[in-house]
Parts: C-alpha cells; sequence; structure tokens
C-alpha cells in the first residue's frame, strides 16, 4: 500500500517538476526577483561591508520568503485550468498524496533558487559560506522545508481565492515568524563561526517546526483539497 | 414561495439581554474596585489602574483562541454549521480583545518604559497572534462558499493556535540572547482581588459579545437562505 502511494507522490511531483522545467518562465524569474531583492538589500543597508555581513542571516531569509512565496500558488493556478484538479480529485488512492507531491516539487524548486541566491549573497556581501557548507546546508534544508510545507498548505486555499496574490503571504507569513526568528539566528551563528553553540539550539527549533506543521498540515489537507 | 412558507428566522435566546446588562454592571462595579479600592502603586501610580484592562483582556482573549481551536476541530469532526459559527464569532471577539490588550500595552509602556513598543515576549506574541487571526478573518472573508469557508477556515484556526506555544518559545529565546529589557515584576496581592474580578468581568462580557455575534451570524445566514430562494423563484425578498 505504501509503495502505492510512493509511486503516486512521486508522479506528481515529477509532473509538477516537468511542467516547471519545460516552461521554466517562473524559475528564472523567480531567480532574478531574488538577486534583485538581494541587490536592494545592499543598497538599503550598505555600502559598509559589516553592517551587509552583520545583517546578512536576516537578508537571505527574507529574500528567500519574499521570492519563495511567489512559487507556491502556481502549483495549484496550473490545476485549475481545464479543470485538472477535479481529474486529480478523481483518481483513487490518497488525497494527501497529492500534498506530499506537490510539496516535494515545490521544496526542490525553492532549493535550487537557494542554490543560486546563496552564492549571490556570499558575492555580494562578501560572506564565508565556502567554509560552512554543511552546517549552513542544514540550516537552510531545514527552514526551507518548514517554509515550504506550510507555503504548499496555505497555497491550496489562496491559489483559489480572487486576492490570492496578497491572500496567501498574509496567512503564510505570521506563521513563519518562529521560523524566520529561528532560521535567522541560526544562519548568524553559523555564518559567525558559531563560537557560542547556539546554532544547535535553534536547529532543533525549527526541526519542532518542521516535524509539528508537516504532520498537522499532512491531516488537514484532505478538508482543503475537496470543493 | 411567499415569506410565511420560508424557514422562521433564528430567534434571540432570551438569556442574552439580562445577561448582557448584568455584564455591563459587573464590569462597572469590578472597574470601580480596581479604581478607588486599591491605592496607587508605589512606582507607577495610577498608571498601575492600566492592568485592570489589559491583563484581563489578554486573558480572556487567549480563551477565544482556545475557543476558536475546540470549535474547529469540533466542525472538522461533526461538520455542523453551528461550530464554524462558534469558531468565527470567539475569533472576531479574540481579535479585538487581542488589539486592545496590544493598545493597553503600548500606552502602559510608554511612561513605563520610555518607548511605545519593546520586544518583550509576551508583547510580541501578543502581536503575532493578533496578525495570524487577522488572517484568519481574512480568509473568511474571501471565502465565499459557506461549506468551504468552514472547512478552510477551520483548518487554518487550528494550525494557528498550534504555532502559539512555539511563536512564544522562539521569541522568548530571541529576547534572552539579545537581552534588552526585563518583563514587568509580578503583581502584588493587594491587586490580586480587583484583577481576578476584572477577569471575571471580561469573561462575561466576552460570553455576551459571542453570544451576540453567534446569533447575528445564524440570522445572516437565513436572510441569506431567504434571498437566494427569492432569486431562485423570482419570488419579492421578504427580508
Amino acid at each position: 500500500m505504501i509503495g502505492v502511494e510512493a509511486r503516486r507522490v512521486a508522479a506528481i511531483a515529477w509532473k509538477d517538476a516537468t511542467a516547471e522545467r519545460r516552461t521554466k518562465a517562473n524559475f528564472n524569474a523567480v531567480v532574478f526577483l531574488a538577486a534583485l531583492i538581494l541587490l536592494l538589500f545592499g543598497f538599503a543597508l550598505g555600502p559598509e561591508v559589516e553592517a551587509l555581513q552583520q545583517a546578512a542571516g536576516g537578508v537571505i531569509w527574507l529574500t528567500v520568503l519574499f521570492a519563495g512565496v511567489l512559487s507556491f500558488n502556481r502549483s495549484y493556478e496550473q490545476e485549475l485550468e481545464n479543470g485538472a484538479l477535479d481529474m486529480l480529485l478523481l483518481y483513487p488512492g490518497d488525497r494527501r498524496s497529492i500534498f506530499v507531491g506537490k510539496l516535494l516539487a515545490n521544496l526542490a524548486f525553492v532549493l535550487l533558487v537557494e542554490m543560486i541566491l546563496l552564492p549571490t549573497a556570499a558575492f555580494l556581501y562578501d560572506l564565508p559560506i565556502a567554509r560552512f557548507v554543511l552546517p549552513l546546508g542544514a540550516v537552510i534544508a531545514l527552514g526551507t522545508i518548514g517554509f515550504v510545507t506550510l507555503g504548499t498548505f496555505y497555497a491550496a486555499m489562496a491559489s483559489r481565492l480572487r486576492a490570492r496574490e496578497v491572500l496567501l503571504p498574509l496567512l503564510l507569513f505570521p506563521m513563519l515568524i518562529p521560523l524566520l526568528v529561528a532560521a535567522v539566528e541560526a544562519t548568524s551563528a553559523v555564518l559567525a563561526g558559531d563560537a557560542m553553540g547556539d546554532a544547535g539550539a535553534w536547529m532543533r527549533l525549527l526541526v519542532a517546526f518542521d516535524v509539528v506543521f508537516l504532520v498537522a498540515s499532512f491531516l488537514a489537507f484532505e478538508y482543503v483539497i475537496e470543493g | 414561495m411567499s415569506s410565511t412558507e420560508s424557514a422562521a428566522l433564528p430567534v434571540r435566546p432570551r438569556w442574552h439581554q439580562p445577561f448582557g446588562v448584568v455584564a455591563l454592571l459587573f464590569f462597572i462595579a469590578a472597574q470601580a474596585i480596581g479604581y478607588f479600592g486599591t491605592a496607587p502603586e508605589r512606582d507607577m501610580g495610577n498608571l498601575q489602574k492600566i492592568m485592570y484592562v489589559h491583563v484581563p483582556a489578554a486573558w480572556i482573549a487567549f480563551i477565544a483562541f482556545t475557543v476558536v481551536f475546540g470549535a474547529s476541530v469540533l466542525y472538522l469532526w461533526k461538520r455542523q454549521d453551528r461550530y464554524d459559527l462558534a469558531a468565527a464569532s470567539a475569533a472576531e471577539v479574540g481579535t479585538v480583545l487581542t488589539g486592545l490588550t496590544l493598545a493597553l500595552g503600548s500606552i502602559w509602556g510608554r511612561p513605563t518604559w520610555g518607548v511605545w513598543w519593546t520586544w518583550d515576549p509576551r508583547l510580541t506574541t501578543t502581536a503575532i497572534l493578533f496578525l495570524i487571526y487577522i488572517s484568519y478573518l481574512s480568509l473568511r472573508a474571501f471565502t465565499e462558499d459557506e461549506e468551504r469557508r468552514a472547512r478552510w477556515s477551520a483548518t487554518v484556526g487550528i494550525l494557528g493556535f498550534l504555532n502559539v506555544p512555539i511563536v512564544y518559545m522562539s521569541v522568548r529565546w530571541w529576547r534572552t540572547i539579545h537581552q534588552v529589557q526585563s518583563t514587568p515584576g509580578t503583581v502584588d496581592a493587594n491587586y490580586a482581588l480587583a484583577l481576578r474580578l476584572n477577569a471575571f468581568a471580561f469573561l462575561f462580557l466576552f460570553i455576551y459579545f459571542v453570544a451576540s455575534r453567534y446569533h447575528l451570524a445564524r440570522v445572516e445566514r437565513a436572510l441569506e437562505a431567504r434571498r437566494e430562494e427569492a432569486a431562485l423563484t423570482g419570488g419579492p425578498i421578504h427580508v
């Protein structure tokens, strides 16, 4: 039974990824927007490089949030054309597979954006990311999982409403404040060499956040996707 | 179909009005006891009196969000409209109380701490809660289909409530690392009685407001049903 659901999940994730890979329209736009936001923060906080380095953790995560939020609605919008969502719901099997599939596709999307965004930030703000690849990667992964989980969940609602562009960030960002605090603190600690050993505690908070909302949105998705 | 055949509008329960009057009188009495019955605080003077509105508002706001959570769970389980309306009513009153808590905290903070806003863990958590429930109400406002609105907002109400302890923990850790300001001292026994009375006064007012809002929501829904009926049959609208 698990094997069948895993194949459904993979099929949905692959379908979304293929649609994105073939058009690329959204990915390119989001990457450029992320780079643009990094540049704008440079103008807002610079040009002293120390000030930029101090703020780097917050700047990176706000950029991830503001650029990433644009990718979630699209995940469902493409299903709304030609009644694709209704067809998807008619297929047999657990509907939560749809959630996990879309979650994986969005996760891949945002992680790819971050893989371009981080070197760009390091380049613009002179950050020592090459020295901390592993801890930094762990913080980014943990923060992104929570972000994408709630993003995929709330977009299932927001994408089907008139005011979707403003409603999704309105629903999502207040919920993400603990994640933002923990991810920014952990990122700043790692970039500063983590002399105080703070990063570990913040990463545990990120794990707790991820687990709570992965389980909660997985269970609640059934009520959101129907009708 | 004529209006005589339509379902009658929900009648307001008879206990509402007298209960509201009693709650209001109790509130006035509790405030009076707080204001005239306790001595001005040594350092803050009469400024301390704001505690009798600020603290009860915060407590009852938290109760309101617990009601939203409970009613949301019940709705998803039982799928009965009344749980959805109860959650919506409690969320509206809770959001107003949270806004009141923030405004009063700010008014108190200015002369006490010298700033309108401070990143105190409780104050910050309250602000985040305010935003979460504003977004809950926004989702309700933007979702037109009643059944869908009920289902969707129930999940948002549940997730928002689950976030409360995480928000509080994260903000507290964040503050202990940055350490700028301490929290105000605990309450002296002299003020505890007046504070408790005011907490009950707010609780009674809360029950009255939620019950009234719930009744209003039922009337709105009945009117909406009549309008739809009139539109479908081409008959006059009897509202």
